[in-house]
């Protein structure tokens, strides 16, 4: 057959990939495990946006839930075993969701070739949001990084006292530069999670007519949650209603 | 009207292309597009130029032969309508229209306007198709069919192939034409024996050729027939569904 020799092979599935199954490695499949693992981040976000809320309660409401994290289930499980199982399920599902991601982009770019459209499209349906989910997602990441190594590890926090949760947050967020950076980071995460959160049902086939304007609504409203809701805490320190206790 | 026109020349695959610029003088607005093209054509055919090289045929939009991009836009500005149907009142008098073909990997421009859409064909030529008995046809009324099954499938098959889906994907993914067909087969009584295997294998051409869908709902609104990009999920969740089935039932195809 001729036409063989002309496929161009956009989505190789050889080496490595082949082992997967053709699932996995397919395009749908892998926006398949994108969808899903980005359900199990944005749950996460979610709870750690409400769990960190408790800084407005007080220091002592912060730190005690911080130090509960560590004796979940206890005696059951040891300590910080379920928190260790937490921290291993999320980094799996980082990386699971980023590296799909940067493969299907890699096929994308392939995919449509070198020369571009001379006159500039005229989107129609695509928005910010939707345009923003790669180099918006590369700077989560990157905050991420930033974030457990100034609030968890502690080494980008000069003032960090291991367990003294309530201050590291108090004077990590007085730096304004820090500040700032949390909440861009989080005008981003909004914007991915509005296109996430509504794009996830397409991914998963449970898109449906009848739901549509219902699934806008509900991805407007976990965005706008995790931008108001962890934007307040940055703020608060910055206009000085949150300060250094004890 | 007098317009201006900017159209990529290419005299042959793989060669080098370029812009050219056209002035196209006392064009009616009742001239549909391609009409206003033939009459550059016209023209240059008395220069002894060589004339604008584009696809078309029914000119009533419904083989799927034409689409050029308008402006950055698939088919020009009018929604739900292919470049065939559309006319010259939706320009005004002294607009400059660059006129581009389709743009992606898969579709290497022939000439001119011209791309070579044949991986479409290989999608349809790895599942597109039902399996019926020879002999005398059977009673038309034998397969009941539910009418919301009968119409969503019709919605589905109003594709015409056209390729402006890809065209108009910032990822120059096939999603919503692949899907249309899947979604056309898949949803009668008659396209049920061959679903599973006919999912897989059109999706696995599909992903051979183009990218992959991110959601940005592009394709849906350069489709000349406005297929809704609920075909897509459709596709997405028969797709799980056929692997499997494939692994448990059959075994035969992992
Ligand atoms: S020429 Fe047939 S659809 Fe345009």
């Amino acid at each position: 057959m001729t036409t063989k020799t002309r496929r161009l092979e956009v989505n190789r599935r050889s080496g490595w990939q082949s082992w997967l199954g053709p699932f996995f490695t397919s395009d749908v499949g892998m926006k398949w495990m994108m969808a899903l693992t980005g359900i199990g981040l944005l749950g996460y976000v979610l709870v750690h946006m409400i769990g960190n809320l408790k800084i407005f309660i007080g220091p002592e409401d912060l730190d005690h839930y911080a130090e509960s994290l560590r004796t979940l289930l206890y005696p059951i499980f040891p300590k910080e075993g379920v928190l260790w199982l937490f921290r291993i399920g999320l980094t799996a599902m980082a990386v699971i969701h980023i590296w799909s991601a940067t493969v299907l982009t890699l096929r994308n770019w392939k995919a449509r070739g070198k020369i571009r459209y001379d006159a500039r499209r005229q989107y129609a349906a695509a928005n910010y949001a939707s345009r923003t989910m790669r180099w918006g997602g590369v700077l989560i990441a990157l905050f991420v990084i930033f974030h457990l190594l100034d609030l968890t590890i502690g080494s980008a926090n000069p003032d960090y006292v291991a367990g003294d949760v309530y201050n590291n947050v108090v004077y990590s967020f007085e730096r304004w530069p820090v500040a700032l950076f949390y909440v861009v980071t989080m005008v981003f995460l909004a914007l991915h999670i509005y296109h996430g959160a509504w794009s996830l049902f397409q991914s998963l086939g449970l898109a449906n007519p009848r739901y549509d304007s219902w699934r806008r609504w509900l991805a407007v409203a976990l965005a706008l949650a995790i931008l108001i809701g962890n934007s307040a805490i940055p703020i608060a320190v910055q206009l000085g209603f949150l300060t250094v206790s004890g | 009207m007098n317009l201006t026109l900017r159209v990529w020349r290419q005299p042959r695959r793989g060669s080098e292309g370029a812009f050219k610029t056209y002035e196209v003088k006392d064009v009616s607005p009742d001239a549909s597009f391609f009409e206003m093209l033939d009459q550059l054509n016209e023209r240059l055919n008395d220069q002894g130029e060589e004339p604008v090289a584009f696809d078309s045929d029914c000119r009533e939009g419904i083989c799927g032969t034409c689409g050029v991009m308008i402006n950055g836009s698939p088919h020009g500005p009018q929604s739900g309508t292919a470049t065939c149907q559309l006319h010259m009142r939706k320009f005004n008098d002294g607009d400059t229209i660059t006129v581009e073909p389709w743009r992606a990997l898969a579709f290497p421009v022939l000439k001119d306007l011209i791309v070579d859409r044949s991986p479409f064909d290989e999608i349809i030529q790895a599942g597109g198709y039902i399996s019926a008995n020879i002999g005398a046809a059977q009673d038309a009324n034998a397969t009941l069919v539910p009418k919301p099954a009968a119409e969503s499938s019709m919605d589905a098959a109003a594709c015409i192939g056209c390729a402006a889906c890809v065209a108009a994907c910032p990822n120059s993914a096939a999603n919503l034409f692949t899907a249309a067909k899947i979604a056309h087969l898949g949803l009668l009584p008659q396209g049920q024996p061959e679903r599973y295997l006919r999912t897989v294998a059109m999706v696995e051409t599909m992903e051979s050729y183009f990218g992959s869908c991110t959601n940005f709902g592009e394709c849906e609104t350069a489709c000349p027939k406005s297929i809704s990009i609920d075909v897509i999920a459709w596709m997405n969740r028969d797709y799980v569904a056929a692997q499997w089935k494939n692994l448990r039932k059959q075994g035969q195809q992992a």
